[in-house]
């Protein structure tokens, strides 16, 4: 038995349109010896628009998921900020609220289910970097990204707020984040220092506050590229749809010629792990960012 | 280095509005004791160094608000902020900073009004209609009290608005300050002004909505207050009050219902199609052409015979947690 086994809660982008997040979080996984149990009964996390509709549901069912994890008597680990933020909120509300835990397991037993508080919730980064260790990815890397500079973006639902993370990020600061950093450093990539690493990309107003959702995402990819960012990389798939589908849309919003692939953090490791370019899943982008695969081994 | 003091060079943003162009920074080399306050460096910057230094200040006891200032892009009521922590998080490297450096009148004086326009925009007070010669008390339970949250620790800083990303690009929104106060009183039992004053917070480019959840009000709060979570609650109250309306971002929050019912997963093509309306999805056929093209669609499952959605394991208990659990209605 492997001595690192998580169950995975994939979220909804993974399985439909970032696919590549999904493939390559399996193939790192795979590389690392991580044993995986894909938790094909849980549903999606409500990710902040569902609580703003109706939050008593959003615990219900993201309880629901959590115990599906609690029943293999694994971590949950996520791969994506804002499962993870939805998720670890509900467990953070059940765990301190006894009462509002006793109304959702009352819903939760007509489905014959309950929730107990057993497992934890974990975003996959942390994992690797917390459990894992860097030092043994550090050991596994066949093809250092020693070619590029990557402009680590946090994406704010892994750091903000602090205290719905404290134990699940080694402590790290929302204002000065180094786990991406640390991780781009040992697959020997050059890490891009610049002001907006831990900013917002403006992922969940794009339908109603287009413009605002735009500049910000906009001043941030800005920033990585005058700060010689070759690419960017992210822990959320969020993130990730913002800056890479809708980037010619932020560059005519911002007065500039964007062209930044944004890599997932896990295709981000699994290039330097040597995985397969069907794995890293390049092609699923829509900034052009298949030349890496091969300007990485060049 | 003893762990007593460290020497350290504290820089400082200096403008003067009246009279200078363009901001500029200042260095100032200090001994820093492992008690004082950034309120202490201040102070000594302006006593020991340059007594033009400006600055606001006032109870120093983390109550009255005035000394909120950013230090290194980090919201600090320097009154409260130990200097020492500071230079441990930012490796000794540490610049003094107004809250907003676009409302600069001096240094670390800003102009507020914007704060205060906004917060008047709320009605922060209660609204009631008051017998002026009542007979008895008007009495509040610890559990009427206790929905209020710590609403009312609200010391009017500044500290979350100004760290407001939003609020940044887009000077119409409320900002996380005003719409705690109007979560503080809207959550007052005494107060009889619900319906108005969410409608003030529903407005779209200003209320709710346009909130980015981004959680920076969350870490900037010296009070912890967590305004986002207010924020959520506000959310919720205009479906429980009825006094949303069908727009683009309510159905995109209720539309995840819906998606979940259908598949458990969301249906990202059809939320987006759901919340904009047909008339509306112009908008998004380039990107959805785009993602198509890098093959990043499913088809949603309002095309026939080509439903390719994934669905979870399952279904059925969260098609009936729904059922049994869902207490709000667009």
């Amino acid at each position: 038995m492997s001595k690192f086994e998580y169950a995975l809660f994939t979220g909804c982008t993974a399985k439909q349109s970032t696919p590549e997040l999904l493939s390559s979080t399996l193939a790192v996984a795979d590389k690392l010896g991580i044993k995986i149990h894909i938790l094909e009964e849980a549903s999606c996390c409500g990710a902040s628009h569902l609580q703003d509709f109706d939050e008593f549901l959003a615990h219900v069912l993201n309880a629901r998921n959590i115990c599906y994890a609690e029943k293999l008597g694994l971590t949950m680990i996520t791969i994506c900020n804002t499962c993870q933020l939805n998720s670890a909120m509900t467990k953070h509300a059940l765990d301190t609220d006894l009462e509002l835990k006793a109304r959702v397991n009352e819903k939760l037993a007509e489905v014959g289910l309950e929730y107990k508080g057993t497992s934890e919730i974990k975003h996959f980064l942390y994992t690797l970097i917390d459990e894992y260790g860097l030092n043994n990815i550090k050991d596994k890397v066949t093809v250092p990204l020693s070619n590029f500079n990557i402009a680590p973006f946090y994406g704010c639902h892994n750091i903000r707020s602090t205290d719905q993370h404290h134990s699940k990020t080694y402590g790290e600061n929302s204002y000065v984040p180094t786990s991406l950093d640390e991780l781009i450093s040992a697959l020997e990539g050059h890490p891009v220092d610049y002001s907006h690493k831990n900013k917002c990309c403006g992922f969940h107003v794009e339908l109603q506050a287009t413009h605002t959702s735009e500049v910000l995402a906009g001043n941030a990819m800005v920033d990585a590229i005058d700060n010689d960012a070759d690419l960017m990389v992210t822990p959320c798939p969020l993130c990730h749809l913002k800056m890479d589908t809708y980037q010619d849309d932020v560059g005519k919003v911002v007065g500039r010629d964007i062209e930044l692939p944004v890599l997932h953090m896990p295709q981000m490791v699994a290039l330097a792990l040597g995985c397969s370019e069907k794995e890293i899943g390049l092609n699923f982008h829509v900034q052009k960012a298949k030349q890496l695969f091969t300007e990485a081994t060049a | 280095m003893s762990n007593e003091t460290r020497k350290v060079t504290i820089k400082a943003f200096r403008f003067n509005a009246e009279t200078d162009y363009l901001p500029y920074t200042k260095e100032y080399e200090m001994e820093v004791g492992k008690d004082e306050l950034i309120l202490d460096l201040m102070n000594r910057i302006k006593w020991e160094h340059d007594g033009s230094f400006s600055y606001r200040r006032s109870c120093r006891h983390g109550i009255c608000g005035a000394c909120a200032i950013k230090v290194n892009g980090k919201a600090t009521l320097a009154c409260k902020q130990n200097a020492m922590e500071l230079l441990d998080l930012f490796d000794n490297d540490i610049t003094l900073e107004p809250s907003s450096k676009k409302r600069v009148v001096k240094d670390m004086i800003i102009d507020k009004s914007d704060f205060w326009e906004k917060h008047t925009a709320v009605k922060p007070y209660v609204i009631a209609d008051i017998d002026p010669n009542p007979v008895s008390e008007s009495i509040q339970t610890i559990a009427e009290f206790n929905a209020m949250l710590d609403s009312d620790l609200c010391i009017q800083c500044g500290a979350c608005h100004y760290s407001c990303p939003a609020l940044e690009v887009n000077e119409d929104y409320l900002g996380p300050a005003a719409l705690n106060a109007a979560f503080r009183f809207t959550s007052d039992t005494r107060d009889e002004a619900t319906k108005e004053r969410l409608e003030i917070v529903f407005a779209t480019g200003a209320g709710v909505w346009d909130c980015v959840k981004c959680n920076e009000c969350a870490e900037a709060c010296p009070k912890e207050i967590n305004p986002i979570q207010k924020i959520g609650k506000l959310h919720n109250m205009q479906f429980e009050h009825k006094v949303a309306q069908s727009n683009v971002a309510t159905r995109h929050a209720e539309g995840f219902v819906r998606s979940i019912r259908k598949h458990g997963f969301l249906d990202e093509a059809d939320i987006v199609v759901y919340s904009e309306g047909y008339l509306g999805m112009y908008k998004h056929l380039k990107t959805a052409v785009k993602m198509m093209k890098a093959g990043k669609i499913h088809w949603q499952d309002g095309v026939p015979f080509i439903d390719n959605m994934p669905k979870i394991k399952n279904l059925d208990e969260v098609q009936k947690l729904i059922d049994i659990s869902m207490t709000n209605k667009l």
